[in-house]
């Protein structure tokens, strides 16, 4: 029981810092974005390269990672993404369209994978020594990864309070149209932003390969997940991920030790339908829609 | 307008005749073909009469197929096969209803999420269920169904689709979607129940797509939870709806034909880059065919028309 809590916190503290970047992408860029899991999976493939072929360890390789996936989602976002936002009249046609060029860019860059490593699983050895926390035993690469993620998670937050550049992409995420009123540069802003949360899903993917196995295919879980917990947590709702996270990990370890192991997915699920049913704009979220 | 509707139906009339003949004429290999040209015209079309008015991108294709094709696995040799197939129906209504009224009332991209989900949900409660409760995972279909059969019921049901989404079209309820898909806050304020015209149109296109997989189920023989419940079929059904145009009743054919024929080359030569080039034509959907091949012939009519007519707005 406590060992199931004690994963589950591990898991939903995870899952929020993926929700996050999905958050940030989708409340402040206004592009829903279904390839968000293969990215996560391409930064696994990444990790894995270093530590395999340099030994680099993954947390250093993060240090290579998270400005290449900055960098690249950057571009994606300029070159795919940004003329369906010009192109896009209301709010709701940008969503189908953005909707349909991430899903397409999902399928291609699962594809590349395909091509590259197979359809196998893939996983590394690293800190795998049991560290004793509560009267449990642990794996000592999830305590880590638990550790940088929370490190990674509050600095946002913080830049996102407490710093200029940070309000300003939550006041763009609040109301586009009046930030720029305020001189933001909204275009700037949501490009920015959206290259943050892909960097952000990519730390997530690094953190994720050093304790769970992966395959060129696994992208698509967490996108459902990230999205269930942004849906959950209130759109553009940075606390809302962390609770909605947390929720999500602990009770998918709770039935999964209690119940069975196949029905993580259903859970996932029907906290989501309690949620859309009893407050549809999220836990968080301002009832505007 | 009586005489050309009267022409249309005897044209029709004779292209489904002449399509009916196609078992006596084929060879097994054309005859599957065939089978999968329908399957999919039917799956696209009814995609496109629930997403075409409404706008919801829909990815609960499959979940809706492998309930009927499950249904097959698990009664198939027990009841006779209409009432097999009324069971089907039934299962993937009540599923559609479940569904839409727990979505459908909100935004769209809620409706997007849970769809993306619902197929491999659905799948993980069989898989749970057959583990636990009954026993057996992975089923025979033992029905005297041949594959002759199955191609004329996925005809008719592919004719009943087309009239179908003719007949919404000049009703009421086609009347509501159209406003709908305009506009919603506008339907609202004229007084539509959005959610209810939502829904049963949900339904509907739902019901259709649980019979293509009861009717499909026969052709596997061996049916367990991942091969009925498998999640390109989804991808499959959006794209071809999407490329042929899905804001019109015959677009969907247009995409599914040369897609079906396309997936069908790929998978058998080139079956790794499959999913990339599955993933160009989303791209190419989204980038320069945003209304579909209707949309380009729409497009070319107009220009070719010298006058045109504008409404003030």
């Amino acid at each position: 029981m406590t060992n199931a809590i004690l994963t589950g916190l591990m898991l939903g503290g995870m899952y929020a810092l993926i929700a996050m970047g999905l958050t940030l992408q989708y409340g402040v860029a206004r592009i829903m974005n279904l390839s968000y899991g293969e990215v996560l999976i391409a930064a696994a493939f990444g990790a894995q390269g270093l530590f395999t072929g340099w030994a680099l360890s993954p947390f250093a390789g993060l240090a290579f990672v998270i400005p290449v996936a900055f960098l690249l989602n950057l571009a994606i976002y300029r070159v795919l993404l940004s003329p369906l936002v010009r192109r896009a009249r209301t709010r709701d046609a940008l969503e189908v369209d953005s909707i349909l060029a991430t899903f397409g860019l999902a399928f291609i860059l699962q594809g590349i994978m395909l091509s590259m490593f197979g359809g196998a699983y893939y996983s590394y050895s690293y800190l795998a020594s049991p560290v004793h926390l509560f009267g449990e035993t642990i794996a000592a690469n999830r305590l880590a990864a638990l550790a940088v993620c929370i490190l990674l998670g509050g600095s946002l937050y913080l830049a996102l309070t407490q710093t200029r550049g940070g309000t300003a992409i939550r006041a763009v995420a609040v109301d586009p149209a009046a930030a720029q009123l305020v001189a933001i540069d909204v275009a700037r802003t949501a490009a920015f932003t959206f290259a943050l949360g892909g960097a952000l899903v990519a730390s997530a993917g690094v953190l994720i390969s050093t304790f769970l196995t992966f395959s060129a295919t696994s992208g698509v879980v967490f996108t459902m997940k990230a999205l269930i917990v942004v849906v959950m947590g209130g759109v553009g709702n940075m606390l809302g991920c962390l609770v909605a996270g947390l929720l999500l990990g602990v009770s998918e370890a709770l039935v999964a030790s209690l119940i069975d192991p196949g029905l993580t997915l259903a859970v996932n699920f029907a906290l989501f339908l309690v949620v859309l049913l009893v407050k549809p704009a999220g836990l968080f979220g301002r009832a505007s829609r | 307008m009586n005489a050309r509707l009267a022409t249309f139906a005897l044209l029709t009339a004779a292209g489904l005749s002449l399509m009916a003949m196609v078992p006596y004429l084929a060879n097994a290999y054309w005859l599957a073909l065939g089978i999968s040209l329908l399957q999919y015209t039917v799956l696209a079309t009814a995609w496109g009469l629930f997403s075409g008015p409404t706008r919801y991108v829909s990815l609960a294709t499959t979940a809706f197929f492998g309930v009927g094709a499950y249904t097959v696995a698990v009664l198939g040799e027990a009841l006779p096969w209409p009432v097999v197939l009324a069971v089907a129906a039934m299962l993937g209504a009540a599923l559609a209803v479940l569904v839409g009224l727990s979505t459908l009332r909100l935004s769209g991209v809620y409706f997007v999420i849970f769809t993306f989900g619902l197929a491999e949900l659905i799948r993980q409660l069989v898989v749970w269920f057959e583990v636990n409760k009954s026993h057996v995972l992975g089923r025979y279909v033992f029905v005297p169904v041949t594959q002759a059969l199955i191609y004329w019921q996925l005809l008719a049901l592919a004719a009943a689709v087309f009239a179908l989404g003719w007949l919404i079209a000049r009703s009421r309820l086609g009347f509501a979607l159209r406003i709908i898909g305009e506009d919603e806050t506008v339907a609202t304020h004229c007084g539509i129940n959005t959610t209810i015209a939502k829904v049963t149109l949900f339904v509907i296109s739902a019901t259709v797509m649980t019979l293509v997989g009861a009717v499909m189920a026969p052709r596997w023989t061996y049916i367990e939870p991942s091969i009925a419940f498998n999640a390109m079929i989804s991808f499959q059904v959006l794209i071809m709806a999407l490329l042929g145009g899905a804001h019109r009743l015959w677009g969907p054919v247009l995409g599914a034909v040369p897609l079906t024929l396309l997936f069908e080359l790929l998978s058998a030569n080139f079956p790794n880059t499959f999913t990339i080039i599955l993933g160009c034509i989303f791209l190419v959907i989204v980038y320069l065919l945003p209304r579909g091949v209707v949309g380009l012939i729409e497009r070319r009519r107009e220009t070719s028309v010298p006058v045109q007519r504008r409404l003030p707005a």
